[in-house]
């Protein structure tokens, strides 16, 4: 595929991620109890765009429906966390080449790979960085943000372990396998 | 049941409705900017009541915001109770005095007049952009806000990919609600009667065809969008783009008072905050 059609469907793919993330945002979300924090089931979503579409529609598509969802919910976007999560798409879809979805093999040790990583990527974003900006942007006291940062980074890794996990099995399941046809002798 | 989820454009007649959707943006960004990083308690109910009043002048009714209201007024509560309970002292250390209600400054929980002040700030930076965030969604057309964006200085392949998230929107909403009949018939249980493992079950069994499905539609989509050649050339023209007129002019000078205030304010209270307590 031609780099120009490439960045057509990125540009798709980021509108359409976006819509989806939003709906997901909107509809789906398990509470727990702690406030701003539920089982994200749109986190869990972020991988798969990653993987397939890359980095820079996985960080905009989050941006953009993150930003919109906080918008029509609590009338202004929490910049901060808005942002974070922008990262946090952008750094899964630089780990889209390890994965590489579309070959349709994918292993289990690419699998437990990718979790370390978005576990780790998970920490740096929501126990590192959005408290950080909390405290910084917002003057929040540090330890309500940090316990709030520590819930948010339990359950998305979470929710990227389960559901980001089983959409990439299924996803990979359904592309031809790279290798799959030989030349009749 | 989603129908009041949503605040959207409405029509209707009014200075705020007149004024092009570049100039509602700008004017939105730059007073939340400076807002949240301001806690200057006068600046703040300064914005606050003259966003209010914007608000009145563009005739939006109360019954199209309430449910928009509770959560805001629930986020609100809840948040001011939390920072409250995890550092009732804060106050206290970012004012450096203290003038008690109860207790004293050296127990944990005591409460001062500098805290009360400081937890007032945090309520304003809650809800003081909230007016102006509800005006800008109700008073500017969806397509125009594309155009608005790439007028600012946002490439048009971005501006383009938020304009495909709100024509989307109500196409993927659809498609949730109609999986989720399918599968509710089917009888997965996503409702709160059930309890979190079968929930989030049902929840996979839902989100498996939806994000399937759109994933084609992204393919659909990007391929037509080739076919016509987006993205051909650097630049490109918006139906929906408005010419700024001499109402814009006007909002962007006052504006620009408003943030010229906000960063004077700086100066003179050395600092992000007011202190009226030295």
């Amino acid at each position: 595929m031609s780099n120009k059609n490439r960045s057509v469907q990125t540009v798709v793919a980021t509108g359409i991620g976006a819509a989806i993330i939003f709906v997901l945002m909107k509809f789906i979300a398990i509470p727990t109890g702690i406030s701003n924090t539920q089982v994200n089931v749109a986190e869990g979503f972020l991988p798969l765009l990653a993987a397939i579409y890359g980095p820079v529609a996985a960080g905009l598509a989050m941006f953009i429906g993150h930003a919109l969802n906080d918008f029509v919910t609590y009338g202004s976007p929490w910049w901060t966390w808005v942002i974070v999560d922008g990262l946090v798409g952008v750094a899964f879809g630089l780990f889209k080449r390890q994965l590489d979805i579309q070959s349709g093999k994918i292993s289990v040790s690419k699998l437990v790979l990718f979790n370390v990583y978005q576990v780790v990527v998970n920490f740096v974003g929501w126990v590192l960085l959005a408290p950080t900006g909390d405290i910084l942007i917002y003057h929040e006291p540090a330890g309500k943000v940090y316990v709030q940062g520590l819930a948010a980074w339990l359950l998305n890794s979470i929710s990227v372990a389960v559901i980001g996990t089983v959409l990439l099995v299924l996803y990979a399941k359904t592309r031809t396998k790279r290798g799959s046809l030989k030349k009749e002798k | 049941m989603s129908k009041n989820l949503f605040v959207g454009y409405n029509e209707r007649d009014t200075f705020m409705h007149r004024l092009s959707g570049s100039t509602k943006l700008i004017g939105f960004v730059s007073l939340s900017i400076i807002g949240m990083v301001t806690f200057d308690t006068r600046f703040l109910l300064g914005i606050f009541l003259f966003s209010i009043i914007l608000f009145w002048k563009s005739q939006i009714k109360l019954s199209e915001i309430s449910f928009i209201l509770k959560v805001i007024i629930a986020f609100a509560a809840f948040n001011i109770f939390l920072v409250y309970v995890f550092s009732p002292g804060y106050g206290i250390s970012i004012y450096g005095s203290h003038h008690m209600i109860l207790g004293n400054p050296n127990q944990f929980f005591n409460l001062s007049w500098e805290e009360l002040l400081y937890l007032f700030n945090v309520l304003l930076k809650y809800t003081f952009a909230v007016p102006l965030a509800l005006i800008f969604l109700l008073t500017t057309e969806p397509s125009e806000f594309a155009a608005s964006l790439n007028k600012i200085g946002v490439s048009y392949r971005i501006s383009y990919s938020v304009e495909i998230t709100l024509r989307y929107i109500p196409d993927v909403q659809r498609d949730y609600r109609t999986i989720s009949l399918a599968q509710q018939a089917r009888g997965y249980e996503i409702s709160k009667k059930a309890n979190l493992i079968t929930r989030a079950k049902g929840a996979v069994q839902i989100i498996l065809p939806l994000i399937f499905t759109s994933l084609d539609r992204i393919e659909t989509v990007s391929q037509a969008m080739s076919l016509r050649r987006f993205g051909r050339h650097n630049k490109r023209t918006w139906y929906m783009a408005r010419r700024f007129e001499m109402a814009d002019y006007l909002a962007f000078f006052v504006i620009f008072l408003i943030v010229i205030v906000g960063v004077l304010l700086f100066k003179v209270n050395n600092g992000r905050f007011w202190n009226p307590f030295n």
